[in-house]
């Protein structure tokens, strides 16, 4: 049960890259280093969720949290790499809807 | 007391100098332990072996006594933390018996009562992981034979998700509509959640509008885990998946419905993701391990059926469920 976060950040372009298990646990983790992005202006964050194998509703709060408050400040969330595990969660609570997400082309449903 | 401990201890100590055995040191751990539930401080228990050697040892030199003198001071914050420990071990238990309190307060607070419905077997089920509940089932039904259903998580557990859970309640209650449209109660919560909730927590819910006279359920859902029809002529499992956005995340929220006609012995399985998210060590629980569950039972009534279900998933998981877990089955009769 562990998870490491990489984030990158140059000229508003947020480069972040997510490894494990997201879930009560882990979530507060990544909560944290993405709250440090999330009020400035216009971020433009890609997160690449392709070495993610578990993910629960805790981590979608997270990811909604951190995309409400950059669309309010102007900026752009895209999550990239989701399994098609992820991308049913997504799928399934709307998200995948309002959200920029990209599944990985194979195994998908 | 302290004069007591002070003879007690120069005799453990006295016999242990003389002999040093097992027996000797095995009598003063158990001292040592009574010492504990006198809250006797470590800086005191060094006052009482000074005191006990000078007795015992009179001719010692002064930098032996200058050295306990030394080794008193250097206890003192050891004291402190033990007692800082002490505290802190009160305190834990007063918040247990608040939360034990909420837990009843909140049982009271989200009762909710089933529908006596013609046709109709209903079997439910929930069980929090903690003590506060994040799932939420709530029913509401009229003399006209409409029953609504509703079936909720909040996001996280315990308290905050037990506070939220009261929101939903409240809105549905001054809704106070059997015959409702699933879009329009989705809705209406939608903006009540909206308003009231911090931007990291969102609720989903499943909402599902029964007719008795005509058996035909009417349902929507807001981006929860989808119900499942099971077909009794055809044997199959059908996802009753319907379009909509959690609850809270935005106010412009619209919510799909779809209508289906029930049959004898049809189920429609309700539920949470604490019952298909459920890990075992080899992975996770995949739906069609409960499809199987319900199938071995799908003669029985729901109530059975639901408990099966719960009593297989929890044994498969060494009876350790990690997320609330709710589970609501109709069965057509």
């Amino acid at each position: 049960m562990n998870i490491q976060v990489e984030l990158e950040e140059t000229d508003n372009k947020l480069k972040g890259y997510i490894h494990g298990e997201i879930d009560a646990h882990t979530a507060p983790v990544l909560r944290e280093k993405l709250e440090a992005y999330q009020n400035k202006d216009g971020v433009n964050a890609e997160l690449d969720l392709s070495d993610v194998d578990y993910m629960d509703s805790t981590g979608l709060g997270v990811f909604v949290a951190f995309y409400k408050s950059v669309n309010a400040k102007g900026g752009h969330v895209k999550l990239t790499g989701l399994s098609s595990r992820l991308k049913r969660l997504f799928d399934i609570t709307g998200l995948g809807d309002i959200m920029d997400i990209e599944s990985v082309g194979k195994g998908g449903n | 007391m302290v004069h007591k401990i002070e003879n007690q201890y120069k005799e453990i100590l006295n016999q242990y100098m003389q002999r040093q055995s097992e027996q000797n040191l095995y009598v003063g751990q158990n001292f040592s332990r009574q010492l504990i539930s006198e809250n006797i401080s470590p800086e005191e228990v060094i006052s009482v072996h000074k005191a006990a050697m000078q007795e015992i040892y009179k001719e010692l030199p002064d930098v032996v006594w200058h050295s306990f003198d030394f080794l008193i001071e250097m206890m003192i914050n050891y004291g402190l933390a033990l007692q800082e420990r002490q505290s802190l071990l009160q305190r834990q238990e007063e918040i247990r018996v608040e939360m034990d309190l909420a837990a009843n307060v909140q049982e009271t607070l989200l009762k909710t009562k089933l529908p006596a419905l013609k046709g109709l077997d209903i079997g439910l089920l929930s069980i929090p992981a903690r003590k506060m509940n994040g799932d939420y089932i709530y029913f509401i039904s009229d003399e006209e034979g409409h029953a609504g259903i509703a079936v909720a998580d909040v996001i996280g557990k315990g308290l905050p998700a037990a506070l939220c859970m009261s929101m939903v309640k409240f809105g549905m209650d001054s809704l106070n509509n059997s015959p409702a449209s699933p879009s329009e109660v989705l809705g209406v919560i939608n903006r009540v959640v909206e308003k009231s909730i911090d931007d990291s927590m969102f609720v989903s819910m499943f909402y599902g509008r029964y007719d008795a006279s005509t058996a035909a359920l009417t349902y929507g859902s807001a981006g929860h885990e989808p119900a499942i029809l099971y077909r009794s002529k055809t044997g199959e499992f059908d996802e009753l998946y319907a379009k909509g956005l959690l609850l809270g995340v935005s106010p412009a929220a619209a919510y799909e419905e779809h209508t289906v006609q029930l049959e004898e012995n049809d189920l429609v399985i309700m539920m949470t993701d604490g019952v298909t998210e459920g890990r075992t060590d080899e992975g996770f629980i995949e739906r069609e391990v409960i499809f199987e569950l319900i199938q071995q039972k799908k003669d029985e009534p729901a109530q059975t059926i639901v408990q099966h279900v719960y009593d297989e998933l929890e044994r498969m998981q060494n009876a350790e469920l990690r997320d609330d877990f709710t589970l609501v089955i109709y069965k057509k009769v």
